[in-house]
């Protein structure tokens, strides 16, 4: 399948997934995939940014704001009981349809809610109508408009998301139902469907990036790079810039969203911590520690660290070791610090291999050819 | 009825006025150029075409139809296109893709089209790669396809901007100062290159500082000075006109040689 083409990384990825599943099995750690779980749904937030940031250059500041849209949306229309419903003909008509489910609530009563699908439609849509709010002013000017404008955005979302009873308030809401996604799967934190979801995290994962792979070398990624790159000069070539911009913008937060609304049905709860600036500045540091532009440099980080964080890793400087990353990187290693590591580790390796690399007669950058995604 | 119009056109930054009262037209097929010392707005007239700036009073038409107030893209998308005096390419893209970039407003592809790798959307991939290698190698860069653009010298930038410029097939290219930067042989090269896409039925407006080029090139002239046109005409009559030569030599009129001899040359500070 073309969609599929060049497909050597993503087969390493899948590999990487089946042997990673097998070795905590083996070592009877099968418990870390819980963990592992949450870590693939955050890299889909940081992989929406590596398009927006590493490729478009537009600096956001509030993607855990969408994050929690997703979670939030979807929590709320599935746990909140909407009935008794009178019942008119379009009542039972989204009954028939399965848009509106029964189940049984806390007490044991029955509670008339919204089914996980139609959640998930209806938080997609809120987040696609709310990024077009934020991102169409913001994105029309050149500069760096969109990194205020998102932070104001976090805030407010985050202020409301806490101070709404309806929402759970600074509890959060809990008791989300698990999503059956039809084929035999469901999103669910259940024990016995550990294993699975890990798989489903791991395919959606996948698929994200072979979606964004193709995106970005195409028509598309060569104009949000040219965007990036010079912007003045890419209006003047017929790109619509704000049009552009606004794209990458609205998918990377429907990324988030579609993040909140997994690892909301999977963990089956949200918090109001999932909507803070904190998180938006975690997920910031993130793509920049995997280099903003590549997108398996940001998966792998992304993963990694945020699994080591959610294991309890950095205890509680948790949130100050990812504002040092993004210190660090910014001082240090602005293209994050995988590429200068791969140029060092090849050079040495070139060293040991061809004594006299001069002799290409390659100028300084030349052998920086190899494309930026790897 | 001509094919670029510009009409009493004005720009001022601050208290600084750029351009004042500017009135030409250029029509198709012709190589216009515009000349004028340091300062005197070249780069702002290109800009208000380009529709990087606006205008405050005036109005600039393209095949009879008002471009002011377009935005860059949209006028490109008409058909003119431009290259700049600092070479502005996408330094962190190859060659080859900078000239790719330039084929965007002949194609279509769309974020989702893009991302699923729709067989049309594959076509036209390919379709756009042959095209910009169709416009780099009549400018010699096939053997840079693949470089960074960051990583070419001065001069090679001037010619990948030229060949993304030409890759979106322009009715009307503007040019500013091309042959600037570049060595004697370059220079040469770039006249031909010039000739060859006039052949080719492009229409030019030249902004230019080498005196021979643009007097080799150029069907007619105006003359800048000061954001005001001072000279209108072929190359031989702006050669010998007295305003033009006064303005070059800096207001030295006495025993001033023929400005066809002298080949007005003057040295513009960096
Ligand atoms: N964006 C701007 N802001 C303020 N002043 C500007 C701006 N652009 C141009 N100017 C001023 O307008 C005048 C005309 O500049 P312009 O760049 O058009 O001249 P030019 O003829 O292209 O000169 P050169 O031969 O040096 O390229 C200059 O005095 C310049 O300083
Ligand atoms: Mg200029």
């Amino acid at each position: 399948m073309r969609f599929l083409q060049c497909n050597t990384p993503f087969a390493t990825f899948a590999v990487l997934a089946v042997v990673t599943q097998l070795v905590l099995r083996a070592a009877g750690m099968e418990y870390c995939l819980t963990q592992l779980t949450m870590a693939l749904y955050y890299a889909l937030v940081v992989l929406g940014l590596c398009l927006v940031t590493g490729h478009a250059g537009q600096v956001s500041l509030g993607h855990a704001a969408f994050f929690a849209i997703g979670g939030y949306t979807s929590a709320f229309l599935t746990t909140h009981d909407f009935g008794p419903l009178p019942e008119p003909a379009w009542a039972t008509g989204l009954k028939q349809a399965r848009v509106l489910i029964e189940h049984s609530d806390l007490y044991g009563g029955t509670a008339l809610s919204v089914s996980p699908w139609a959640a998930v439609v209806v938080a997609l849509l809120l987040t696609f109508v709310v990024a077009h709010l934020i991102g169409y002013p913001a994105l029309r000017l050149k500069g760096h408009y969109l990194a205020m404008a998102t932070l104001g955005f976090g805030l407010i979302v985050s202020k409301i998301v806490v101070g709404t009873a309806q929402l759970g308030a600074s509890d959060g809401i809990t008791g989300v139902p698990e999503w059956p996604l039809g084929f035999g799967l469901t999103v669910s934190g259940r024990r016995t469907l550990r294993v699975e979801n890990y798989y489903i995290a791991c395919g959606l994962l996948l698929l994200t990036l072979v979606l964004l792979r193709n995106l970005i070398r195409s028509r598309v990624g060569r104009a949000l790079q040219a965007i990036h790159d010079r912007e003045t000069a890419a209006n003047a070539m017929g790109i619509n810039t704000a049009a552009y911009k606004l794209g990458a913008f609205v998918l990377s937060a429907l990324l988030a969203a579609l993040a909140g609304v997994f690892f909301t049905h999977y963990t089956g709860s949200i918090s109001p911590s999932e909507a803070g600036a904190l998180k938006s500045v975690r997920y910031l540091a993130l793509a920049a520690a995997g280099g903003m532009a590549s997108l398996w440099g940001v998966t792998a980080m992304s993963v990694i660290l945020n699994y080591l964080s959610l294991r309890g890793f950095f205890g509680s400087y948790d949130n100050a070791v990812f504002g040092a990353i993004l210190i660090l990187i910014i001082s240090l290693a602005p293209e994050g610090p995988l590429k200068p590591l791969g140029q060092w580790l090849r050079h040495g390796l070139n060293r040991n291999h061809h004594p006299r690399d001069e002799t290409t007669g390659a100028p300084p950058g030349a052998s920086d050819g190899a494309p930026r995604i790897h | 009825m001509a094919f670029l119009e510009v009409e009493n056109v004005r720009r001022s930054f601050g208290g600084l006025v750029a351009l004042d009262r500017v009135s030409f037209t250029v029509c198709r097929g012709q190589i216009k150029g515009l000349i004028g010392p340091n300062g005197a707005g070249k780069t702002t007239l290109f800009n208000m075409v380009s529709g990087l700036l606006a205008p405050e009073v005036g109005q600039i038409r393209f095949k009879d139809r008002t471009i002011t107030g377009l935005k860059p893209f949209q006028i490109a998308r008409l058909g003119i296109s431009r290259t700049f005096q600092n070479p502005s390419l996408f330094l962190r893209m190859t060659v080859l893709e900078n000239v790719m970039v330039g084929r965007h407003l002949r194609s279509r592809a769309s974020f989702l089209s893009s991302s699923l790798r729709l067989p049309g959307q594959v076509r036209e991939e390919q379709h756009i790669r042959a095209e910009a290698w169709r416009h780099l190698e009549p400018l010699g860069l096939a053997a840079l396809a693949d470089r960074p653009a960051g990583s070419l010298a001065f001069g090679q930038r001037r010619m990948v901007e030229l060949a993304r410029a030409l890759a979106t097939e322009p009715e009307l290219l503007l040019l500013d100062e091309p042959a600037s930067g570049l060595n004697t042989r370059e220079k040469a090269d770039l006249n031909q290159v010039i000739r060859r896409i006039r052949a080719s039925g492009v229409t030019l407006l030249l902004v230019e500082h080498d005196m021979a080029l643009v007097m080799d090139l150029a069907d007619d002239i105006v003359v800048l000075h000061n954001g005001t046109p001072i000279a209108h005409g072929p190359p031989a009559t702006i050669q010998n006109d007295p305003n033009v030569i006064q303005v070059y030599l800096g207001g030295e009129p006495d025993g001033i040689p023929p400005a066809g001899e002298l080949n007005l040359k003057w040295t513009r500070p960096r």
